[in-house]
Parts: C-alpha cells; sequence; structure tokens
C-alpha cells in the first residue's frame, strides 16, 4: 500500500455555508476531500445536518492568504474617530439624523 | 468589543499580549502567537476530544441493527452520525494548530494518544443506549457547555455546534429510559442494570479529583477549562439524581443523600484504581476499540485509492481542456 494510500492523501477545504436566501455565506470549518465536488458533498454531511444552510461553498485551503496577525493593531486600529456618525454633534432640535 | 482595550503587538512582546488577550477573555485564534504549551496542551485536549467522538460511535453502533423498533433504529443512527459530525469539527479545530489529520490518525491507531475511558466499556443490552444518551452525552454536556466559553476560537466555536446537538442525544437517551422504566419488571430491571453498570464509570470521566489533577491549574490560567473537574462532577450528579427519581430508579451509591447544609447531593468514593487501568489499556473494550477503527481504516483503503484516481483524472481533463 502506498504511503499516499495509507494516509489520506486528501487536501484540506475550507467550508462556508449561507444559512438562508439574503444572508452571506459564513466559515463554518473544513473538511478533508479529494476533489471539490466531493468537498462539496462532504461538507453537506458535516455542517449542515439541520437544515443549517441553503447554499456550501468549499475553497482549498491553501488558496486563502490572510493578513498577519502580528500586524493586527496597526492594520485595524481605529484611529479615525471622525468616521463615525457619533463624532458629529447634531442639535437636539433638529431630530434624529 | 474589547478589542480597543487589547494592547497591540507594537507594545507588547509576544508573550505578554497572549497573556492579556486571555486575561481579557478574548479568544486566541490560529495564526496568533502562543506559547508552545499552550499549543501542545490544546492539540493534546482537542484530539483526545475528536477521537473520542470517533471511537464513540462503536458502543451505540453494536446496537443500530438490533433497535427495537424502526423508529429507535432511525435515531440510533442519527445518533452515531452526529457523533461522527462531532469528531470532524474537533479535528478541524485541532488541524488549525498545525497537525495534520494523518498524524492524529496515527497518534490514535497507534494508541499515543487517548480518547474517553468510558467507551472501553461494552454494551451489553438495549437499556444501554438509553444510558449512554442520558449519562455519557449528559455528562459531555456539563463538560461540554463550560468549553464553549474556552479560550482557542475554532475549540470553542466546535463546542457550540455540539452543544446544540448534544441535546437531542441526552433527551432521546431519557426516552429510551422512560420507555424502559414504565414497561414491564424485566425492562425496569434491564434499565437498573444499565444505571448500575455505568453509573460509577460515568462519575469518572470529569476525571482525577482536583488533589490530584495535574493539569487543571495551568489550563485555568490559560481559559482552557473555567471550572475544575469536582465542581462539573458535583454539578451533573446534582442534575442526575432529581432525574434518576423520577424513572424510578436508583444509582447504585449507598453513601447518595442530598446535604441541605452544603445544597448538594453528597456522594460515595470513586474507584480510581479502576480508571486508571482503563487508562492504561486494561478496560474490558480497549483493544477491540482501536483494532476495529484501524481496520475500518485499512479496508477504506481502496476507497480513498479510487477517489484520489478519479480527482487525478478529472483534473488533467479540466487541465487538456483549458488548453484548447
Amino acid at each position: 500500500m502506498s504511503d499516499e494510500v495509507r494516509s489520506s492523501g486528501y487536501p484540506l477545504w475550507e467550508v462556508f455555508v449561507r444559512a438562508d436566501r439574503g444572508l452571506n455565506h459564513v466559515h463554518a470549518g473544513s473538511v478533508h476531500a479529494p476533489d471539490a465536488a466531493t468537498a462539496v458533498q462532504a461538507a453537506r454531511d458535516v455542517y449542515t445536518r439541520r437544515a443549517e444552510g441553503v447554499s456550501i461553498w468549499v475553497v482549498p485551503s491553501s488558496q486563502v492568504h490572510a493578513a498577519d496577525p502580528d500586524e493586527a493593531g496597526d492594520w485595524f486600529d481605529d484611529v479615525k474617530p471622525y468616521r463615525h456618525p457619533t463624532f458629529y454633534e447634531i442639535p437636539e432640535q433638529v431630530g434624529h439624523m | 468589543m474589547t478589542n480597543s482595550a487589547i494592547p497591540t503587538a507594537s507594545t507588547l512582546d509576544p508573550e505578554e499580549r497572549f497573556d492579556s488577550l486571555i486575561d481579557s477573555g478574548a479568544k486566541i485564534e490560529p495564526r496568533d502567537w502562543m506559547p508552545a504549551a499552550y499549543r501542545q496542551t490544546m492539540i493534546r485536549q482537542i484530539a483526545q476530544h475528536a477521537h473520542s467522538e470517533v471511537i464513540g460511535q462503536q458502543p451505540e453502533g453494536n446496537w443500530i441493527t438490533r433497535a427495537p423498533t424502526l423508529r429507535r433504529k432511525a435515531i440510533l443512527i442519527a445518533k452515531v452520525q452526529d457523533e461522527a459530525g462531532h469528531g470532524l469539527y474537533l479535528y478541524s479545530a485541532c488541524e488549525t494548530l498545525g497537525v495534520s489529520r494523518d498524524d492524529l490518525n496515527d497518534l490514535l491507531h497507534t494508541g499515543r494518544q487517548k480518547y474517553s475511558s468510558i467507551f472501553n466499556y461494552p454494551t451489553l443490552t438495549w437499556a444501554d443506549m438509553g444510558v449512554i444518551g442520558w449519562l455519557v452525552d449528559g455528562a459531555a454536556i456539563t463538560n461540554q457547555v463550560m468549553l464553549t466559553r474556552t479560550s482557542y476560537g475554532p475549540y470553542a466555536r466546535a463546542m457550540v455546534r455540539i452543544c446544540k446537538e448534544e441535546s437531542f442525544h441526552q433527551r432521546q437517551g431519557y426516552e429510551i429510559m422512560l420507555t424502559l422504566a414504565g414497561g414491564s419488571d424485566a425492562q425496569r430491571d434491564m434499565a437498573q442494570d444499565a444505571l448500575n453498570r455505568w453509573w460509577w464509570p460515568v462519575l469518572a470521566m470529569f476525571g482525577p479529583p482536583d488533589s490530584e489533577s495535574t493539569h487543571t491549574e495551568q489550563s485555568m490560567r490559560w481559559g482552557i477549562k473555567l471550572e475544575t473537574n469536582d465542581d462539573l462532577r458535583q454539578r451533573f450528579v446534582d442534575m442526575t439524581i432529581p432525574q434518576t427519581d423520577h424513572l424510578g430508579l436508583k444509582v447504585p451509591d449507598p453513601e447518595l443523600a442530598w446535604n441541605p447544609r452544603r445544597e448538594h447531593y453528597d456522594f460515595g468514593p470513586i474507584d480510581w484504581d479502576e480508571f486508571w487501568e482503563v487508562v492504561k489499556g486494561n478496560g474490558p473494550c480497549n483493544q477491540e476499540r482501536i483494532a476495529h477503527k484501524r481496520d475500518a481504516w485499512d479496508e477504506g483503503a481502496w476507497v480513498r485509492e479510487a477517489a484520489l484516481a478519479h480527482a487525478k483524472k478529472h483534473s488533467s481533463d479540466a487541465s487538456m481542456s483549458a488548453h484548447q
């Protein structure tokens, strides 16, 4: 038996599930599968046994590129308060804006 | 959210940042820096949990062909399928820590990683399906509800998903017990016998007493565990005894009694020698469980081989047509 078959040899896929129409796909977890079609089938069995979704995406995990978490502070710090509506004071007489 | 209170990487060294995340109750995510010992502890704990779900299919799978009605059979199949799913959620969480699925399989198959000792006990009668759902899953829920708040994000998320599904497991088990307890004398005896055999191993599921638990202190410091083994065990006993009373059954413990001063049930000593013997591999079913798991893996090799061959052929077809 070759090493490839002794091991699963299957690539990893990230699974995204749309819970209902009108909602975005959300990351649910991952599955191992030999190809995309089988990955969708496995994702259905693993992540939607109780009507958790109406649509599934699978993406090869190797194709996901991420921001460096060590840079997270510099990247994501909220240093521009004037981008938020609460930065501005509107007179009460003007009412809701 | 508390994110604005978390010091950024530029102001702290990685370990101080890790500690401040833990202290603030924020989750640790896969690409964060973490102490090597935290990573190793998480891998060990999540893997052991995943292996438990997967091996846990066997004691119940044992009764699928002999379930008493079609309704019970359909329920049992769905439950065993859930256990497989729970194993996969957890392997998926474990792999985010940089360990491969193949390594995890290998560690289980060679006995270098453990699974919960409870699954090394045999399922002798149909009543065992009731007790497993009601008490084994009930004990697991008590632990897992705590773990929905554990510090490692992917593990906590897997726990949320699992806890939603475990509730069905526990209720279907209790329903089996209700049916047997309200049945003939023979059925009632069968229910009591199953409770007698499983009660002490179930209490041992929470792990050694706090005074002897080697991992508890560090795990609590790191927010992996939020409550101690003894506290979880006490909560489980307190919840379970009224359910037992309702069935008209008795747990096999002459020392069990309500303690109005503590406002908890007192219970007798657990046989930790038996627990450690089963952990070491000397339980009634240890060898059978692993042999069965290994055989299933080996016998599935041709399926994996065929699926990979199909995927390769399909991808070379696709790349050829892309060039045309």
